[in-house]
């Protein structure tokens, strides 16, 4: 009974991953092919990656979306860090389930929902206070701040919960004051997730189709709008180029900051282990 | 300003007037942590919605912005509210907006069930895998989650082409003579969604049944419960919650997605979302769009009340 039970979840498995990796896989096998006809192999080629690499317009959005990612993760990394912390550790005050209400429903809101109602935001904050004016750069990263903040803070709010409270505890019966005990001993133990919380700002900013079209002007055409506005017609050899190159980017950073943090997370464990030790 | 003990006495009392001007506004060091960022969500994510529901009142006009204003000073220099229920109206008499509506649930939820069939398994193995396998599998999940929606979906476009890859073997197997026709139909939608959508299911699903204790499994063993029998009365009810969890991950945004139909349905391949996209950037119809937006806000807020119940217990659960 055992093993037949074990043979199902190992088919289980593996028919899973091969629908989750396959069409991956398919991507970018097929950015090799020589043959425009995406379907039909005709011999090895990288030509499709030198194409890529003069397409002014697909590296200049790619441009653009990176610098819009990296200030959103960084605004949303202080933002939902403050918003996680206030969660997990100020207790009850007014208005608290409005706001842990406000950081779990962007988790789920349809883009389209977010997208719209944003730009009806800042068409009328431009018609009452003239800011902003027009739309591009700025809104997209607005918007984008909004919805990844509220990742980031569900991260940090369930690794605070998760977290021992006692040393904050001790230092604050030590004379610490909140804010010094935040700096200097709440935020490096729960650095990793806010490494990982930045990643993942990173990405969902970089990933934005929707939400982008609705507050973006013109000349602030983002990576995905243009991959959106060139698949639309087809697929196309350059794009599944542009795919496996962020693919392999993107597997190589996570391994990579696993890795690292995955470390970084034993010598903690070691160093608290042998303070307590020393202590006992 | 305990730590600034040897500062001059003037930065101290500087540092005193401030405190008590701070006090004074009433904002103390514990209230501006909690405004920063209460403000920033209500400001882009709480009012936003408010304009949405005012502009789905107004009359569509052709000016930029394309709606007229809801508030206006009449003639005789008083206010007057210009409520149009024309945009719902509209609405519940247009057929295309029924359909559309009706099959976004549909979509959503056979796809949410999909995804818990395929990913309710997938969970259960990763929990009962070896530690060391556990860890890998679960970076197995995650992966696709970072790499990009958008490219994860084009790709299927490939493979379920007349000329794909699929139609290809099918055809030198024999099984098939003509290519099926999968590519703009709402078969190659489902597979879109489950695909896209399969990672949400799994991960509250894994991190659920991890924490399940074994030994009421091996109690029941015990006593002569059959495995089966075991999972049903056992491991199934413990692992309501996340199911529950996973099921309104993939079944929210499925029902408003927008990019999965754009790219693999077929042009009679209905949902809300796109309904709304192409009134918004199409007929330029923003009045249209916003009620269409609070149409669709209406059959969600139940879904995501319980998504944020269910989130609201796992963070305290956790303390």
């Amino acid at each position: 009974m055992n093993s037949q039970r074990s043979t199902f979840l190992v088919t289980c498995l593996a028919f899973g991953f091969a629908f989750l990796y396959l069409p991956i896989l398919s991507l970018i096998v097929y950015s090799f092919n020589a043959s425009k006809l995406v379907t039909v192999w005709a011999g090895f080629s990288t030509k499709w990656y030198g194409a890529l690499l003069h397409n002014e317009q697909i590296l200049q959005a790619a441009w653009l979306s990176v610098r819009i990612a990296v200030v959103n993760a960084s605004f949303a990394v202080c933002l939902g860090t403050l918003a996680g912390f206030v969660l997990a550790r100020m207790g009850r005050f007014r208005g608290r389930t409005l706001l842990s209400g406000m950081t779990t429903a962007p988790l789920v809101m349809p883009d389209v929902i977010t997208g719209l109602s944003l730009l009806l935001l800042f068409v009328a904050m431009g018609d009452m206070i003239g800011w902003p004016q027009g739309r591009g750069v700025t809104t997209i990263t607005i918007a984008h701040i909004t919805f990844s903040m509220a990742y980031v803070a569900v991260i940090i709010q369930s690794r605070l919960s998760n977290m021992d409270e006692s040393i904050e505890e001790a230092a604050l019966d030590l004379g610490a004051r909140p804010a010094k005990v935040f700096f200097v001993i709440t935020l490096p133990i729960i650095s990793p997730a806010l490494i990982s919380g930045w990643l993942l700002a990173f990405t969902m900013s970089l990933d934005d189709l929707v939400i982008a079209s609705f507050v973006s002007g013109p000349g602030s055409s983002t990576l995905p709008m243009v991959i959106f506005s060139k698949v639309r017609l087809g697929v196309s050899p350059e794009i599944n180029a542009l795919a496996t190159i962020i693919v392999l980017l993107v597997a190589v950073g996570i391994i990579a900051s696993s890795i690292i943090l995955n470390q970084v997370e034993k010598r903690r464990k070691r160093d608290m282990h042998m303070a307590m030790n020393a202590n006992g | 300003m305990k730590s600034h003990g040897t500062a001059a006495p003037g930065q101290v009392n500087r540092g005193n007037w401030l405190a008590a001007l701070a006090k004074r506004l009433g904002l103390s060091g514990r209230g501006a942590v909690i405004a920063i960022p209460y403000i920033w969500l209500l400001l882009f994510f709480a009012v936003p919605f408010a304009f949405v529901l005012k502009i789905s009142f107004s009359e569509a006009l052709i000016a930029r912005p394309p709606y007229a204003p809801l508030l206006q000073w009449g003639e005789e220099a008083y206010l007057t509210i210009q409520m149009n229920f024309g945009n719902f109206l509209f609405l519940l008499e247009d057929d295309l907006y029924w359909i559309a509506y009706l099959n976004s649930s549909k979509i959503a939820l056979i796809s949410t069930l999909f995804c818990l069939l395929l990913g309710y398994p997938m969970a259960y193995g990763m929990a009962r895998a070896r530690p060391s396998t556990r860890n890998l599998l679960l970076m197995l999940v995650i992966l696709p989650f970072w790499t990009s929606f958008l490219l994860r979906v084009y790709a299927w476009i490939g493979i379920l082409k007349n000329n794909g890859p699929i139609n290809n073997l099918l055809i030198a197997l024999g099984v098939i003579d003509e290519p099926l026709v999968m590519m703009q139909t709402d078969f190659a939608v489902y597979i879109g969604i489950v695909y896209s959508y399969l990672p949400f299911m799994i991960l509250p699903l894994y991190a659920n049944l991890e924490r399940l204790d074994m030994t009421l499994l091996e109690a029941a063993a015990d006593l002569g419960c059959r495995p089966f029998k075991a999972f049903l009365s056992i491991t199934l009810p413990l692992s309501l919650p996340g199911i529950v969890a996973g099921s309104m991950l993939v079944f929210i945004p499925a029902v408003g997605e927008f990019i999965i139909p754009a790219l693999l349905g077929g042009p009679d391949t209905l949902m809300i979302g796109r309904v709304l996209w192409d009134e918004f950037f199409a007929n330029r119809d923003w009045p249209v769009a916003s009620a269409v937006a609070i149409a669709v806000l209406i059959l969600l807020v139940v879904p995501i009340m319980i998504f944020q119940r269910f989130q609201a217990r796992e963070s305290g659960a956790a303390s």
